[in-house]
């Protein structure tokens, strides 16, 4: 097996006195999709946030490409090559979708992406560059996010949700578009309500079930029977 | 005409509540904080163009190449050294850091430089006018604060929409969370946005202090002028300061011609005006979402 790009240790997070992780660990590979799945409140985004540094980790929790990397701030993360879509989009409403995606790409990484490519990866975008935020449909302010991700020329892409609340054909436009990101020697994570969806992109697969890892392994093997006692505890 | 006389030299005054109200437009927009030290610092530039004015022998204009960068470096370690650790989700520990921070520069500056009133002298540019016939005139002074003032908000409004400082700023008021997320350091945002607050402070007080009589204890009154201008212009463009700030200059100076008591009375009734009309101001910030 090749060496993980990322890898989580022992991981535990708090909201306060509520505990949301419990000893998670899990490590990613580099050049591939990771699935991480669970039902709602299972931990999923918070386990993304801590990688990204919105939340406080311990340092050792984290390593990304051999450094330990838990606690660091947002902005350094992303300078290390850690890039967020986070859940339900969070475009800057007062930007422009241009904007977005060139605020994106402020950090100054090295790299393929920037506006051309990102407009060639979603023309939709390049059609509708110059108005605000708020006034793109789901599917393009997805996209728009996924776009704003790129522009910092990560090398570790987690995407949050970003089937939620768009329209199965969007949904399907849309992960049409990861394998391209990975041919591109990005590594993505997945996270996903939609089983369906992650099992057919991914190539490992992780299950969270309130706050602990329920069940890992390579999507081919997984069966039906053994995502559906992960996923509900039953 | 004589009427026409006053409106004309309120707009000129509201150019200086513009640049009063610009300076905290752009930290509560940018950071919720609300400056209640932003009079105060307003009073301390006036004081620090002072000291270069008589150290240096400096026409008061010409002090502003030192009062401004030594403002905004000011600012900057400000926000870096204290005012960041107050922000988070309550607005209440910023206020009282700022209210706390207004009582330490006027006793300091009190204790400095004593409560005699001062005025920077700007020599016989002071009392030049222009003639526009039919007995109108204005004063050359008033005239260059209101061009500057008109520059300044011009400027940050350039700064705001075509910069990349001015995208971040913006990116940062509407989501803290997610600009950290896309690379954006707010502690050094937020200084910088108060190093530029600062900016704007050192031109008002300078402009201030030239016009009128100053003392350690005349930046709350200030202050107060800021907030009005602000809220009456509102949070959406940097021109509504400009706006806001032309009416309260013209409440004042028609309130004044009426009766020399009506002065700030008149000022204040224009702004509870606006506020029970459009509570959002005059060019209120587009809703989020």
């Amino acid at each position: 097996m090749p060496k993980p790009l990322l890898e989580v240790q022992a991981l535990d997070a708090y909201y306060g006195d509520f505990q949301a992780l419990f000893d998670v660990s899990l490590s990613i590979e580099e050049g591939a999709i990771t699935a991480i799945i669970g039902a709602n409140g299972a931990g999923k985004s918070t386990l993304l946030k801590c990688i990204a540094g919105a939340m406080p980790a311990r340092r050792e929790a984290i390593i990304f490409d051999n450094q330990a990397i838990g606690g660091e701030p947002a902005h350094r993360v992303l300078a290390r090559g850690i890039a967020l879509v986070p859940e339900g989009r969070r475009l800057f409403p007062s930007l422009t979708v241009e904007e977005n995606l060139l605020i994106g790409g402020q950090s100054g990484r090295p790299g393929p992406w920037n506006l051309a490519r990102v407009y060639q990866l979603f023309p939709r975008l390049a059609e509708r560059a110059h108005v605000l935020a708020p006034a793109l449909s789901g599917g393009e302010q997805q996209m728009a996010a996924i776009g704003r991700a790129l522009m910092s020329n990560p090398r570790l892409l987690l995407c949050d949700e970003i089937s939620l609340g768009l329209a199965p054909i969007v949904i399907r436009d849309i992960y049409a578009n990861l394998p391209l990101l990975v041919a591109e020697g990005l590594s993505l994570v997945v996270v996903e309500q939609d089983i369906v969806q992650a099992l057919r992109a991914a190539r490992q697969v992780y299950c969270l079930q309130k706050g602990r890892v329920a069940l890992a392994g390579e999507a081919s093997a997984l069966t039906r029977e053994k995502i559906s006692a992960a996923y509900f505890g039953v | 005409m004589e009427w026409v006389n006053t409106i004309l030299q309120g707009i000129l005054l509201g150019g200086l509540y513009a640049m009063f109200a610009a300076g905290l437009a752009l930290i509560f927009g940018i950071m919720q904080l609300v400056n209640i030290a932003h009079g105060d610092l307003i009073v301390l530039a006036a004081y620090i163009a002072l000291l270069v004015t008589e150290a240096l022998g400096l026409n008061p204009l010409l002090s502003l190449v030192i009062v401004v960068p030594v403002m905004a470096l000011l600012g900057y370690l400000l926000q870096r050294g204290l005012l960041n650790r107050t922000l988070g989700n309550d607005l209440l520990p910023p206020l009282l850091v700022t209210f706390g921070l207004s009582v330490i520069i006027q006793n300091g500056l009190l204790e400095l430089f004593t409560a005699d009133s001062r005025k920077l002298q700007a020599g016989a540019i002071e009392v030049a006018s222009i003639q526009l016939g039919g007995g109108l005139a204005v004063g050359i002074l008033p005239l260059i604060q209101f061009v500057v003032a008109v520059t300044v908000i011009a400027a940050l409004q350039w700064l705001f929409y075509h910069t990349a400082l001015g995208r971040a700023f913006r990116a940062t008021s509407d989501d803290q969370a997610v600009a950290q997320l896309v690379g954006l350091d707010n502690r050094h945002i937020f200084a910088l946005a108060m190093a530029l607050s600062l900016a704007v402070v050192a031109i008002a007080g300078v402009f201030l202090a030239v016009r009128a009589n100053f003392d350690p204890t005349i930046g709350p009154a200030r202050l107060i002028f800021g907030f009005e201008a602000v809220i009456m212009g509102g949070l959406g463009s940097m021109w509504g300061t400009l706006v806001g700030g032309i009416i309260l200059g013209v409440a004042q100076t028609v309130g004044a011609k009426l009766d020399p008591g009506w002065n700030l009375l008149a000022g204040h009734l224009a702004f509870l005006t606006v506020l029970a009309l459009r509570p959002g101001g005059l060019f209120p910030k587009v809703q989020q979402r």
